[in-house]
């Protein structure tokens, strides 16, 4: 009898065994080809390279050039009047180019102060899943601005090396989910000139920043940088800045309210003057706009 | 008492169902992870390509089943932006990673992948893209040369059949249907 069973369990496990190769067969070819061995980098973390006025994590891509246009109108304070700051606008005219798809350099020049400025920002990790995993990205960027205005007193000696201020900057952050992405930016803002003896020539910071997105092509910012204690004059304000970015083909409008006037490092960073609970709020906008120079090859 | 099935019917009946079971298992299989997969948009105003040389394609050769898988995210452009906005508003590639393609050969009689020639295999199946599984019918050139299969495929992709939204400011830009090419050499598992 034990015989019998024993032969009706391995017809069982036979025709088991049968049956599951053939549905495997039939259910998971691809499975048998193994799974895709690629690196996939997070990608559009933030809609463009700046999440308002600091540095977002993204490079701008390889052979792309990037044009923005950004104004900053008078604080909304000035009430009526001033057409709530529309009356009076700062422009910077700013061109950021790719040279690869970790290296960016870029150009501008402000009308506050009627500075220069340029920088270079290099990519060192790439958040990314599969076979390389890496939970965060992180870049580095280094700006320099030339302050071009006259010099207030003319009659002392004035030195070329007081026109200059260098910033480094370090990035790190990661883009969390789909609709959510933030960054820390630590930062040294260093000037040649300071106007008291009591500021420091060599400023540190911290900056946080980060997106929601509310729709496929719309995004709320906000960005937020402390000025460690004691190193600059009481006036000045740690920078907040609120906005959207909206995209559309080609086109990043960012639209956004802030209390600094300056759109480059030194400025924002560590003369920031505006104070929100004033009214000391700048209206503002980015226009980016991305041109294909050098194609990738195919 | 003699057993109902004895031991020598039982080895019978294991044998036979390795036999049986056999030709399944063993059928030919050809493979490729090199699949060159192209689509072209061709709207009023702009002319859109895409393409990405990993897809992986198997074809069973008893069974006639077909399938086929692209990663969404490998696809490049002329435009860096392009695949931005491929990946982030029009595919939403990190929740469907993957266009799957699974079908079978319906003139599995006319074609004979072990003798060299040139066939027309026509394939029917389920298009999976965007989360939206679609029939998609279509045929293939497929030249049988010395155990490699070369196959190209050329089909539509209708976008709105897939809910892939379209905003009406670039309604102008991305075409309502889609070409998709698909080419490679096969090689025997």
């Amino acid at each position: 009898m034990s015989e019998y069973l024993k032969t009706i369990a391995s017809i069982i496990i036979m025709a088991a065994a049968t049956g599951q190769l053939i549905a495997q067969q039939e259910q998971d070819l691809l499975s048998l080809l193994g799974r895709e061995e690629t690196t996939e980098y997070a990608a559009a973390s933030f809609k463009t390279n700046r999440i308002i006025n600091l540095h977002s994590l993204e490079s701008t891509s390889s052979g792309v050039l990037d044009t923005k246009i950004s104004h900053r109108f008078g604080f909304v304070n000035g009430g009526p009047y001033e057409l709530f700051g529309l009356d009076q606008a700062t422009i910077r005219i700013g061109l950021d180019y790719g040279i690869s798809e970790r290296l960016t350099i870029g150009i501008g020049r402000s009308s506050y102060e009627k500075t220069y400025d340029g920088f270079i920002k290099y990519k060192i990790l790439r958040q990314s899943t599969g076979l390389k995993e890496m939970p965060i990205t992180l870049c580095v960027l280094g700006t320099s601005a030339i302050l071009t205005l006259k010099w207030a007193d003319q009659s002392r000696e004035n030195l070329f090396s007081s026109r200059l201020y260098h910033v480094g900057q370090v990035i790190i952050g990661r883009k969390f989910s789909n609709g959510f992405s933030m960054q820390l930016s630590p930062t040294i803002v260093h000037r040649n000139l300071v106007k008291t003896a009591a500021e420091e020539n060599d400023v540190l910071a911290i900056g946080i920043g980060g997106r929601i997105k509310l729709s496929k092509r719309l995004s709320l910012n906000t960005e937020y940088i402390y000025i460690l204690p004691d190193q600059t004059d009481p006036l000045y304000r740690n920078s907040l800045s609120i906005g959207f970015d909206i995209e559309t083909g080609g086109h990043v409008f960012q639209l956004h309210f802030t209390n600094s006037t300056s759109m480059i490092e030194k400025g924002f960073i560590a003369e920031t003057v505006g104070d929100w609970g004033d009214g000391d709020i700048h209206f503002g906008f980015n226009i980016s706009r991305v041109f294909t120079i050098v194609k990738p090859k195919s | 008492m003699e057993p109902l099935i004895t031991e020598r019917m039982k080895w019978i009946i294991v044998v036979l169902s390795i036999v049986l079971v056999m030709p399944i298992v063993s059928a030919q299989k050809y493979y490729s992870r090199t699949a060159r997969v192209f689509f072209i948009s061709e709207a009023p105003l702009e002319k859109i390509e895409g393409i990405n040389n990993s897809g992986y394609i198997i074809i069973d050769a008893g069974s006639g089943a077909i399938e086929m898988s692209v990663l969404i995210k490998g696809f490049t452009f002329e435009k860096a932006l392009m695949q931005d906005h491929f990946n982030e508003n029009y595919m939403e590639s990190t929740k469907f990673p993957k266009g799957i393609f699974k079908g079978s050969v319906s003139n599995l009689s006319e074609v004979n992948f072990a003798m060299d020639g040139d066939y027309t295999v026509k394939a029917t199946g389920t298009m999976t893209l965007h989360g939206v599984s679609k029939p998609l019918t279509t045929t293939a050139g497929v030249n049988v040369k010395g155990g490699i299969l070369s196959a190209h495929s050329t089909f539509e992709i209708v976008i709105a059949d897939y809910n892939i939204d379209v905003p009406k400011v670039v309604r102008e830009n991305i075409a309502k249907s889609v070409r998709v090419s698909v080419q490679t050499d096969l090689k025997k598992m």
